[in-house]
């Protein structure tokens, strides 16, 4: 094996074609990036996730004078109702963590300092607000069982399940992630044609070397050798500005632009695209030596 | 060195046999030349011993190995052991006569060292010194065609194969270029030689193997081109 001897038919082979070897390049940047940000969304929707179901709670909202609901007929919760929720409460243990009882002033303490800049704030009264049990659950996933055992009883209005709230947005953000993956799957299948085209192509305009190097004995393995590198180059130039394009998303649009500006959620960290890289790496030359690989099979036979 | 067991091809896109029923040995050192008019076989008998065409029946031997039991991947080491002249030369435009010459080891992956050594000397056999640095285009043809057979010599190949070497050069160059091929043989290579030149052939007079609508019609030692003349 001549080092020299294949590093330069591979590099003339990349000049000769130079047009094919930029649309190859550019073709795996934007695939493998698309593929890389689909990737980063669903990690993003991960951290999210774990984010946030750490803190969502089952807030059971109890009974106001002249509530409609029916279960509360008109009247507010009793002394006695209140407590018996209480210690069902406490009896779903341990799958109730945390009971954390909140009076109707204590909800409007809560609102005021939510809303403090907001004219809201003056717009609600002292009473307004209904009284509540916020509950946390150690298997968020279980709110089920809460809310049969809650959902209708005398003295309880309303049910409610912060988590519901947060699925619908990252079902939506799944969506979008999923589209994504589409989006860069037909592009990698762009890309595979384009390469098994270019291959087809270099194939035929140096069927002379090729021809020539059949007939004095080179091995099958020499002969594609040059080929295959110069897909597995392309490809690996167009994989490293997809990466870097990556790593410019998390530096910029993550940490300088979206995350000052949602502090109330957490964003991917520098692990997920550490994870992602080589994994896109791998990806683009995998597909390009492989589609590389078969095209040749065919078009450059013993 | 070469054998042919009642050899039949029959092109998949043809009815009529290319070659029919050949059987033929040819003897390690010897010159042959295969004579026979267009489409007789010539070409075709060439393409199977260098294994670029399969028989549809019989057996091809070569260097003592049948070449329908050799693997896909032992196909090179074959090629390696013969070497190819054509009509057209087959150089490479982009490259000088040296450079077309290494190309050949180069694929083979020889050490640079062997072939520093071996083109200068193999360039001098056919007479090329000190046209080392031209470019095919700046060749005559008879010159292309030395290119072309140091090229299939460079690796001292044990069988020669030449289909029509002499067939786009003038009466003159074509002699000088059967010199060579006949300085090759002396040098212990066997070499089949395909052509329609009969002034070569009856000057050289060597084995004449005819070959007319895929039949061997004649098998002859030192043999003149035509038959009843
Ligand atoms: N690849 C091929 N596919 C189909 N038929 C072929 C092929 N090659 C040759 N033939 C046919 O096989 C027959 C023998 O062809 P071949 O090339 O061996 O003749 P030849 O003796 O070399 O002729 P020439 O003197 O013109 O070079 C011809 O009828 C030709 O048409
Ligand atoms: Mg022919």
């Amino acid at each position: 094996m001549r080092a020299t001897f294949v590093a330069s038919e591979v590099s003339s082979g990349l000049r000769r074609n130079l047009t094919m070897t930029l649309a190859v390049i550019i073709t795996v940047a934007v695939s493998l990036g698309l593929f890389g940000a689909s990737m980063l969304v669903r990690a993003q929707v991960t951290t999210m996730k774990d984010f946030w179901y750490d803190k969502v709670e089952v807030s059971i909202f109890l009974c106001s004078k002249g509530s409609d609901t029916p279960s509360c007929s008109g009247e507010a919760v009793t002394q006695a109702q209140r407590d018996q929720i209480k210690s069902d409460l406490e009896s779903l243990r341990p799958l109730v963590q945390e009971i954390f009882y909140e009076s109707k002033a204590d909800a409007y303490a809560r609102f005021q300092e939510q809303f403090k800049n907001s004219p809201i704030a003056d717009n609600v009264s002292q009473g307004a607000l209904p009284e509540s049990f916020r509950v946390k659950l150690s298997d968020p996933t279980s709110y089920e069982v809460v809310a049969s055992a809650f959902a209708g009883r005398p003295g309880i209005e309303q049910v409610n399940d912060q988590r519901q709230i947060l699925d619908k947005f990252f079902r939506l953000l799944g969506g979008l992630q999923l589209i994504a993956l589409l989006i860069a799957l037909s592009m990698l299948v762009v890309t595979v044609l384009l390469i098994v085209n270019t291959m087809r192509v270099a194939a035929f305009s140096r069927r002379r070397e090729t021809g020539i190097m059949r007939l004095v004995g080179a091995s099958n393995f020499y002969i594609q050798l040059p080929f295959l590198l110069e897909a597995a180059f392309s490809a690996g130039v167009g994989a490293v500005l997809a990466i870097f394009g990556l790593i410019v998303t998390k530096a910029v649009v993550i940490d300088q632009i979206l995350a000052p500006s949602f502090q109330f959620t957490s964003f991917v960290g520098w692990d997920a695209v550490f994870a992602i890289a080589p994994l896109m790496f791998v990806v683009g030359i995998l597909l390009a030596g492989l589609s590389a690989f078969f095209t040749l099979r065919k078009y450059l036979r013993v | 060195m070469i054998l042919f067991d009642r050899v039949s091809k029959i092109y998949a896109s043809q009815n009529r046999p290319a070659l029919d029923a050949v059987s033929l040995e040819i003897e390690k050192g010897e010159f042959i030349f295969l004579v026979g008019p267009s489409g007789s076989g010539k070409s075709t008998f060439l393409r199977l011993v260098l294994r670029e065409e399969r028989p549809t029946s019989g057996q091809v031997w070569v260097a003592g190995k049948e070449l329908s039991k050799l693997s896909n991947w032992k196909i090179p080491g074959l090629r390696r052991q013969i070497g190819t002249v054509f009509q057209d030369f087959r150089l490479l435009p982009n490259k000088t006569v040296a450079e077309n010459v290494a190309f050949a080891l180069e694929v083979i992956g020889k050490p640079k060292s062997h072939i520093k050594r071996v083109v200068p000397e193999v360039l001098e056999v056919v007479g090329l010194e000190g046209k080392e640095l031209r470019r095919p285009d700046e060749l005559s043809g008879g010159e292309q065609q030395r290119v072309a057979i140091a090229r299939a010599f460079v690796n001292r190949p044990m069988i020669l194969i030449a289909d029509e070497p002499t067939g786009n050069l003038d009466p003159g160059t074509s002699a000088d270029i059967m010199k060579l091929l006949d300085r090759i043989n002396q040098l212990g290579t066997t070499v089949v030689m395909s052509t329609h030149d009969s002034n070569i052939v009856d000057q050289m007079r060597r084995r004449v193997i005819e070959l007319d609508g895929g039949h061997l019609v004649r098998d002859q030692s030192r043999g003149v081109y035509g038959y009843a003349q």
